[in-house]
């Protein structure tokens, strides 16, 4: 029974990695709109459910359904449509090394085949200047360029062709607080200026508290919380008693706990 | 207010209105979004773009329900790249056309200079200066490793070296095993029909021994060593490089040098000889096989009458070409994949010189052996 409200639906997903179980039984919705964020200590298998989301990966069992279609096993054309409405921002931005900055952005826009060369470069000089690169540095490589200007080139990459639902791996990692906050209100503009459904996968409690609606926990192969931070707090689990209540944790949230 | 004109896709709608005074109104609906559009991008552009020389016409945005950026680019290059004289938008809308407003002109295109045909060979000729010392100050820092580890025997890299001799050596038998075999055969096959015309049957001996041994046998293995071995060699440093285990190295203080290509010249120095004597043998063989079908010529006789008329220094010549042409292989493959920078790009191109180079090395000192014993072996 696919949810109308809901963009992206996970449904009883088990993942096994030949005798090591990943994830147990996890169901999940991420609504219209909304910025889910996946909380989970390493290895409980954050970017592998989000692998899964985006079809790289299958499931050992259960389905993932992305605009109310199954992600896998769909004929390449309807495949493709939900694809064009998905962005990703990986981890480390995967930008094409062998493309200028310029032809990474403007890829996706030529793949689509309806966009002349002209509306293309008025589009990749937009996408520049949301995320705050300078246009001189349109031409440069992706060697050339420091990892925070990586992130945010690959983050006009994936709003390269307006996507409904965006996914984020790690959107802050291996950034310095200044840029961390930097990319932070720029999701937050983002988000301001178009209807974004956000996945987003993190470490970072305070990119974590800034920008998620809603949290989901991944502990112990289950997800053990789901919901509003000030409800997941409330949870009595030793992860995220630990995670959002520790030195960090009190620091961010504020008062962790009402007991 | 009658809709004069109405333009219509599936999702965007506009119309063309007069209104009591007078006034030309064009009123846009729906959505005008990249995903909306589709293929009918073109189309409504063209449509959009017909209003253009209206200059009273009064645009009319509020009633559109979905904008992105591609709608903004599209309508903004229907109006002439700027803003009409009457336009009314949402108040959401205005940030986007303000930023049009504000875009910078794209970067300027690096210009082709008309003196391109000479500075593109000018940096071939660099570059092949640059390799060369490269491969210079390579095997001099080899040598010094090679003293350094003759006073420190404990710091030789045993495991490297005994795991480069598998890699480059045992797991290349079976190849050169196939393509040695099968020019044995075929050269067996063709001489022999030419020797059956002059009833020299017995030269066969002569002709598959010496260019087996001195000349095939070590050209076969030493290529097919160098597609093989060389291309993983610089794929590997290559890559080592692109995930920056290479500047873990250095700053761990242990030489890459010392640790990566040493092991990696000294098993394929070791290895090669050995693949080259397997690669003869089998081509052998391959051509015994034939001539005992061919010919008639008994594997016992070819066997004992083989010594006689191939002297052992073909087989001394044909080893030690081996060995210097695997050296030569695996120093290229480290020189080319040191240099390999972090996309990946450059590690599909070093790989292909990398391959290239070590093939042409290998046939050139063939031939300056050719050259320096001719007449060591032959009678």
């Amino acid at each position: 029974m696919a949810n109308a409200e809901c963009i992206v639906e996970v449904e009883g997903l088990y993942t096994r990695f030949g005798s090591h179980v990943v994830h147990e039984d996890i169901n999940l919705c991420v609504r219209r709109g909304e910025v889910l964020g996946l909380v989970g200590g390493s290895g409980e298998g954050k970017t592998a459910l989000m692998r899964e989301m985006l079809g790289l990966d299958a499931p050992t069992q259960g389905t993932v359904r992305v605009f109310g279609e199954p992600v896998l096993g769909q004929d390449l054309k309807k495949q493709q449509r939900t694809r064009n409405r998905c962005g990703v921002l990986f981890q480390k931005g995967a930008l094409f090394s062998a493309l200028s900055v310029y032809d990474n952005i403007a890829l996706p826009m030529r793949e689509l085949r309806t966009l002349d060369e002209r509306m293309i470069r008025d589009l990749v000089m937009l996408k520049l200047k949301m995320v705050d690169i300078a246009p001189e540095h349109a031409t440069k490589m992706p060697a050339e360029l420091s990892g925070g200007m990586i992130k945010r080139i690959a983050l006009a990459r994936a709003m390269a062709l307006d996507p409904e639902l965006l996914f984020l791996d790690e959107p802050t990692a291996g950034l310095d607080p200044e840029l961390s906050e930097g990319f932070v209100k720029l999701i937050q503009t983002m988000r301001r200026e178009l209807t974004l459904t956000i996945v987003m996968a993190t470490h970072d409690l305070e990119t974590l508290v800034a920008l998620a609606d809603r949290i989901a926990v991944l502990a112990e192969r289950r997800m053990v919380a789901l919901g509003p931070l000030e409800e997941v707090i409330q949870t009595d689990h030793p992860f995220i008693v630990n995670y959002f209540c520790g030195e960090r944790g009190k620091r961010t949230v504020g008062n962790c706990r009402n007991s | 207010m009658e809709p004069e004109n109405k333009g219509s896709t599936s999702s965007i709608v506009w119309r063309h209105i007069t209104d009591a005074d007078g006034m030309h109104h064009l009123v846009l609906s729906g959505s005008l979004t990249l995903a909306a559009l589709g293929q009918r991008l073109q189309l409504v552009l063209n449509d959009l773009s017909a209003f253009k020389n209206e200059r009273d016409l009064r645009w009319d945005l509020t009633q559109l329900t979905q904008l992105d950026d591609a709608g903004v680019v599209l309508i903004w290059r229907a109006w002439g790249e700027h803003r009409p004289k009457y336009l009314q938008l949402q108040p959401d809308h205005e940030r986007f056309f303000s930023r049009m407003e504000k875009m910078p002109p794209p970067a300027p295109q690096v210009r082709r200079s008309w003196l391109w045909p000479i500075t593109v060979q000018g940096k071939a000729a660099f570059l092949l200066w640059e390799h060369f010392i490269g491969l210079l100050t390579l095997s001099g820092q080899l040598s010094l490793d090679i003293k350094y580890l003759a006073s420190h025997p404990a710091r030789i890299p045993w495991r490297e070296i005994s795991a480069n001799l598998y890699r480059t050596g045992a797991q290349a038998l079976g190849i050169t095993a196939l393509v040695g075999f099968l020019i044995g055969i075929v050269l067996s096959y063709l001489s022999s029909r030419q020797l059956q015309t002059y009833g020299a049957d017995v030269f066969i001996i002569n002709i598959l021994g010496i260019s087996i041994v001195r000349e095939l046998g070590p050209m076969l293995a030493a290529i097919l060593v160098a597609g093989r071995s060389g291309s993983s060699m610089t794929a590997q440093l290559g890559v080592m490089r692109v995930t920056e285990e290479l500047d873990a190295l250095t700053v761990m203080g242990i030489p890459h040098s010392l640790r990566l290509v040493l092991p990696k010249v000294m098993a394929l120095g070791i290895a090669m000889p050995l693949v080259v004597l397997w690669t003869s043998a089998v081509a052998l063989l391959g051509g015994m096989v034939i001539s005992e079908i061919q010919l008639g010529l008994s594997y016992q006789f070819f066997l004992s009458k083989l010594p006689d008329s191939v002297p052992i220094a073909n087989l001394w010549l044909g080893l030690g070409k081996g060995m210097v042409c695997g050296m030569a292989i695996s120093l290229i493959s480290c020189q080319f994949g040191l240099r390999i920078k972090s996309n990946t790009e450059s590690l599909g191109d070093g790989t292909t010189n990398s391959v290239v180079t070590a093939i042409t090395v290998v046939i050139i000192i063939d031939a300056i052996f050719a050259v320096v014993f001719s007449n060591v072996g032959l009678r």
